[in-house]
């Protein structure tokens, strides 16, 4: 099945990966500043929202999927949009998924840094914006595994883009959800082979992320 | 080179009565201390005696319990003073751009940061290791590279807080050497050690700080031949009894 | 850098802009999980859409969770199987111009070795009564699903509770993970015959029951009400309807075949 290339196997990869790294890129765009400005800054309610963050991370993909649904249901309050059923809405939910767990990372990768090098920065009369672009860029290395977790994350959960995208053939049908229902009607080898496929793009994106350490240590030390 | 005539608006430097106490602990129990604006000022004294957070608090790092420092004309210059470390922060980048750290918040053109920090890795010797990996130079190119990052400011007071305590006697001549020139540049040098040898080589005025408190502020030559103060006596004997806690 | 950025940004407001755009032709039909796992629609909706152009995003759930999703307007028409439950949906407001589609029939399958004898029961209500008595294995879907209202009438009509029967067990889910549960454990579990006809993982199971008229199981197709919900695409939306009750799609639906048996019997009126 994979090795004809069956069209249909195709059109559900490249949904996935359209959906997931979408979502990644919004993810990273709105958590990397946050968790860093989180890192940097001093502000009364910062460990209650450190927590907060820390928690979110391990949030349960079908309750997210179940918030985002009454959300864009045509009752909710973003019903006027239409969104529910497509591959947009996949995208939504997977951003909210993916945004808190680049953030909290991103907030710990930096605070450690930011221990070490709060002094010199200071000294040189640097702003908290500055520092923090500073910081951000440093740890660029690291933060890249960070996104990748991210990303390992969004391809992987069927939760939240099985409700809110209705896991509908041709349109919002992508490797997890498409897993769950082939091994539902009882259709395994079809389950297996797009398994393998999403076993094999995480294992591949923790390939890269772990050569990529490795090559940044060796150069920058 | 620094215009002589603004560098003389910010001194002589005011510290009155300036106190430290952390955590009930006494650090600086009262310091009162006049810095003009010429030549290189070390401040010596033994572990403990209080002189890396009096030369943090001018780099504005630490905030006085008690007492304040004045700045002639300015009272906070803010960007004209550069602060060198035992232990330099390293960015995981080139040489170059960490020789340009200090240099962001000055909103200066591209091609102005290239040449101040080209002009300065000349003047340190390592321009031929601009595009190198800065965590990966030896302990004494490290520090070269700070004085780089610090000298590229520009800054009409440099500070430097033990810098060679880690470095071998070569690396610790070449570190030396640097300050010199940038006193002959123009800027103010203070400068802590526990290091006699050190004070001896490069200082033009010695402050003496012991257990928090000045204890003499005397022109170089007098101080190692005629210190005025028995602590300073004992310490240059080596002979300073060793005290635990500081009461007052 | 800053093309590269540009031009990042610019595919990525394609992705998003093509993926989440509303062809107008489209609608959401809200459906059964049966219909989908038989492979009906697989087979059916391409023939509406290579004559009329309209795409149709197919949505499957029970037949209960299908009606709830009527009910907020998150789909355009339905297709399911609980007459009683269509008939209160379309009491309440929810759903307009109700019509008969197709009939399909529940069979009971259960382990080759039959160890509550139901293949020698006289009729469906026997059945379930056996099945009681020897407290037989049986995973019922338990989720509202038109399939699984059927089969509360059965035990309601033969006065058994379920629940009190020792080797009840409820999935929760659709046909298909019931019968691969059904499979696993060696129990008996009520289908419909779409859906079991296209089950591949049977293992030990065979159809130990059917034929009871009772067991026929009948399909309504619906609108939601565009005076409840405006935006509802009531044009496309009674196109289906229309088709899938005409000679035409009816016709369609008689000629689906699984290993030459025809599983759906047309029954609207024209």
């Amino acid at each position: 099945m994979l090795t004809h290339l069956d069209p249909g196997v195709f059109a559900i990869v490249w949904l996935s990966l359209q959906v997931s790294l979408t979502a990644v890129f919004f993810g990273t765009l709105l958590g990397l500043p946050l968790g860093a400005w989180v890192a940097v800054s001093d502000f009364s309610g910062r460990a209650i929202f450190t927590v907060i963050l820390n928690g979110m991370m391990g949030m349960p993909t079908v309750v997210l999927g179940v918030i985002v649904y009454l959300i864009l249901s045509r009752s909710g309050p973003l019903g006027g949009l239409g969104l529910l059923f497509s591959p947009t809405a996949m995208i939504i939910a997977q951003t909210l998924l993916v945004t808190p767990l680049i953030a909290a990372l991103t907030r710990q990768i930096i605070e450690d840094v930011w221990r070490d090098y709060a002094t010199e920065l200071t000294a040189f009369r640097y702003s908290r914006w500055q520092s923090m672009l500073t910081l951000l860029y440093d740890c660029r290395f690291t933060l890249v595994v960070t996104v990748l977790a991210g990303l390992g994350r969004a391809i992987s959960e069927v939760g939240a883009v099985m409700i809110v995208g209705g896991n509908i053939e041709g349109f919002t049908r992508v490797m997890s959800t498409a897993i769950a229902l082939e091994t539902a009607k009882g259709d395994l080898p079809l389950s297996i082979a797009l398994g393998l496929v999403l076993v094999a793009l995480v294992v591949g994106l923790n390939a890269v992320a772990y050569g990529l350490r490795q090559w940044s240590m060796r150069k920058y030390g | 080179m620094v215009d002589a005539k603004i560098r003389l608006t910010m001194f002589p430097i005011h510290l009155e009565h300036l106190r430290f106490t952390p955590n009930g602990r006494t650090v600086l129990a009262g310091i009162n201390l006049d810095l003009s604006g010429e030549g290189i000022s070390v401040i010596l004294g033994p572990n403990g005696s209080g002189k890396s957070v009096l030369i943090r608090m001018l780099a504005g790092l630490e905030q006085p319990d008690g007492g304040h420092i004045s700045w002639k004309g300015n009272s906070n210059p803010a960007g004209q003073i550069a602060i060198v470390f035992q232990y330099p922060m390293l960015l995981r980048s080139t040489v170059a751009a960490n020789v340009a750290l200090g240099l962001k918040p000055m909103r200066l053109t591209r091609n102005e940061i290239n040449s101040r920090v080209g002009e300065m890795l000349e003047r340190v010797g390592l321009a031929h290791r601009a595009t190198d990996s800065a965590r990966l130079l030896s302990g004494g190119e490290r520090q070269r590279l700070t004085l780089a990052r610090a000298w590229a400011v520009r800054p009409r007071l440099l500070l430097l807080d033990e810098p060679t305590a880690a470095l071998d006697p070569t690396a610790t001549e070449a570190v030396e050497q640097l300050v010199r020139e940038i006193r002959t540049d123009g800027a103010k040098v203070v400068m802590t050690t526990h290091n006699l040898g050190q004070a001896m080589r490069i200082s033009d005025d010695i402050v003496f700080i012991e257990a928090g408190l000045i204890r003499e502020h005397t022109p170089s030559a007098r101080f190692f031949s005629r210190p005025q103060s028995d602590e300073a006596r004992l310490f240059m004997k080596g002979e300073l009894p060793w005290r635990i806690s500081f009461d007052d | 850098m800053a093309n590269f950025f540009r031009r990042l940004i610019l595919t990525v407001c394609s992705i998003v802009f093509v993926t989440g755009a509303h062809a107008d032709q489209v609608f959401v039909l809200a459906s059964t999980t049966s219909t989908e796992q038989s492979g009906l629609f697989g087979y059916l909706l391409p023939l509406f859409t290579a004559k009329t152009g309209i795409q149709i995003k197919v949505v499957a759930l029970g037949t209960g969770q299908a009606l709830d999703t009527g009910r907020r307007g998150d789909a355009d028409v339905l297709l399911v199987h609980d007459r009683p439950a269509e008939d209160k949906f379309i009491a309440e407001g929810w759903g307009v111009e109700r019509r008969d589609v197709m009939h399909n029939d529940f069979i009971l399958v259960g382990p080759k070795a039959d160890p509550a004898k139901i293949k020698d029961a006289k009729d469906a209500i026997e059945v379930f009564k056996r099945l009681a008595a020897t407290a037989a294995p049986f995973v019922s879907r338990g989720d509202k699903s038109g399939t699984h209202a059927a089969e509360l009438r059965f035990w309601q009509i033969a006065g058994i509770d379920p629940k009190t029967s020792g080797g009840y067990k409820e999935a929760g889910s659709g046909m298909g993970p019931t019968l691969n549960m059904a499979a696993a454990m060696g129990a008996y579990t009520l289908s419909d015959r779409g859906t079991w006809l296209a089950f591949k993982n049977r293992q030990d199971l065979e159809i130990v029951f059917s034929g009871d008229r009772r067991m026929f199981n009948a399909y309504g197709v619906m609108l939601i009400n565009p005076l409840k919900y405006p935006h509802v695409k009531k044009d496309i939306g009674m196109q289906f309807i229309d088709w899938i009750t005409s000679p035409e799609g009816q016709a369609a639906i008689a000629g689906y075949k699984i290993n030459g048996e025809q599983l759906f019997f047309p029954d609207a009126k024209y």
